[in-house]
């Protein structure tokens, strides 16, 4: 174990760091996106809508993201003429795009299993009381169900975040030099693994602990009625 | 359609007895690392919740980091680190030149290490929900620790585990395709050998993504009944 070499890796490794944030903030805005169709898809009632969403949250989350990753990539590569003459060649030949688009995918299958979950936990009253206040439609969902279900759902989709941020690791595989990616460049140059896992290591600590800091934070923020009296919340907590 | 068959047909020319193996490969090397998982999870757990501050510290340490690193890395680090070890210590015998470990011990430990430290978490959530009262009559009925665990301890917890087991033996299977980074031939890597061999990665990538969500198909359904069959003596559904 060599420190000054821990710290040198950690330096080069940062260069990394842009992309690895990069490619988790598109897969996480296009997934949320994603994410909320397939999840009000799912609870609309309507068989149409509903199997399609299943059908696709299941083959996704039961196949692994390296397989999507090379399927998209690798696989697509086959289609190359057709996909030129309707000039998507461009998109489906970077490994950065067909990146972005394999961990959106992926994104929106598990994040649309978090807001199921969160859609169905809106209580029944307070649509009723919307209702009868004269909302229906789009308004309802704006003013009360997607709000609420989206407070509901944000821990868990904190932890999706983290997941997402771990699986950008995959793309290094399809050479893309994100954190990982370098990270296995210095240890096939150097041969000294275990100093590089430390460095890179604690760069995904250091990512996903701010990252955790600020989800609980948006979370405090969204939750004002939680909080009360600040006494008896603590000792809520401590139970 | 009548190519794609072909291409996994079990006659000469077709890939379907190659897959097979690979299949076969995939399964065995993620029961390996989830059963390996299994022991640390349980340690780490028994650590958390019974050990004194030093010990807590290092479990609740050892869970963060390992849920916080992407999977990628430590497979890195088990296969490039294990083997830098082994040449060591053959280089310290005499003898020069690089020595591997085996990839399928490289890849089970790294997928073991970090599925126990996702199993900990469950045990521990798990072993929550047993009641203090048990354990005391265990005791009191004169059951030596290991007696009073082997017949009250682990039998409960298992079964409030089982349905977070089952998403992290979900989690093995998936991860064990990122093995095929070290050259171990299970199903991913399997796939890319007949994806250059026939020039059709579609086709292959499509078949190994096929074959996955069969296996996860199949362990949902046994996992489903090992939850039913858990759940006889609990009346009342309740979980």
């Amino acid at each position: 174990m060599d420190p000054v070499f821990v710290r040198d890796s950690f330096l080069q490794l940062l260069s990394g760091v842009p992309l690895t944030l990069e490619l988790t903030a598109f897969a996480f805005v296009i997934g949320l996106v994603l994410a909320v169709l397939i999840a009000l898809m799912q609870v609309s009632g309507l068989r149409v809508l509903r199997m399609p969403a299943s059908a696709y949250v299941f083959v996704i989350r039961g196949t692994p993201l390296l397989v999507q990753i090379f399927l998209i990539y690798y696989g697509l590569g086959q289609f190359r003429p057709t996909l030129q003459s309707l000039g998507l060649w461009q998109f489906f030949r970077e490994a950065y795009w067909c990146g972005i688009l394999a961990l959106s995918l992926n994104s929106a299958a598990y994040g649309s299993e978090v807001l199921r979950g969160a859609l169905l936990s809106v209580s029944r009253r307070e649509i009723e009381a919307a209702k009868a206040c004269g909302m229906s439609g789009l308004l309802l969902y704006r003013r009360i169900i997607l709000p609420l279900a989206l407070r509901q759902a944000l821990p868990a989709y904190g932890n999706e975040l983290i997941l997402m941020v771990k699986a950008t690791s995959l793309v290094s595989i399809i050479t893309m030099m994100e954190v990982t990616g370098v990270a296995a460049r210095l240890i096939s140059e150097t041969y000294r693994p275990v100093e590089v896992f430390i460095a890179a290591g604690t760069i995904y600590l250091i990512i996903n602990f701010l990252l955790t800091r600020a989800v609980s934070m948006l979370d405090w923020w969204l939750t004002p009625h939680l909080r009360g009296l600040p006494t008896t919340d603590k000792t809520e907590q401590a139970k | 359609m009548t190519e794609l068959l072909q291409l996994v047909s079990f006659g000469p020319g077709g890939w379907g007895f190659a897959l097979l193996i690979a299949a076969f490969m995939t399964v065995s090397v993620a029961v390996c690392g989830f059963l390996i998982g299994g022991v640390i999870g349980a340690v780490i757990a028994w650590g958390k919740l019974a050990g004194n501050l030093p010990v807590r510290f290092s479990a609740d340490a050892y869970t963060t980091v390992l849920r916080g690193i992407p999977d990628l890395l430590v497979i890195y680090l088990f296969y490039f680190g294990g083997s830098m070890a082994v040449t060591g210590l053959f280089n310290l015998w005499g003898e020069a030149g690089f020595v591997g470990v085996p990839p399928f011990a490289a890849g089970a430990t790294a997928i073991g290490v970090v599925s126990g430290a996702y199993q900990a978490e469950v045990f521990r959530g798990a072993f929550r929900v047993l009641a203090k009262g048990e354990i005391e009559a265990g005791k009191a009925a004169g059951m030596s620790p290991v007696l009073l665990f082997r017949r009250i301890i682990a039998p409960q917890v298992l079964r409030h585990a089982l349905p977070g087991i089952g998403n992290i033996w979900q989690m093995a299977l998936k991860e064990s395709a990122l093995i095929s980074v070290t050259g171990l031939v299970e199903l991913l890597r399997q796939s890319q050998i007949a994806a250059g061999s026939t020039r059709k990665p579609f086709e292959f990538y499509l078949i190994a993504g096929a074959i996955f969500l069969v296996i996860t198909w199949l362990s949902q359904h046994v996992f489903s009944w090992l939850e039913s069959r858990a759940r006889r003596s609990m009346p009342g559904g309740i979980v």
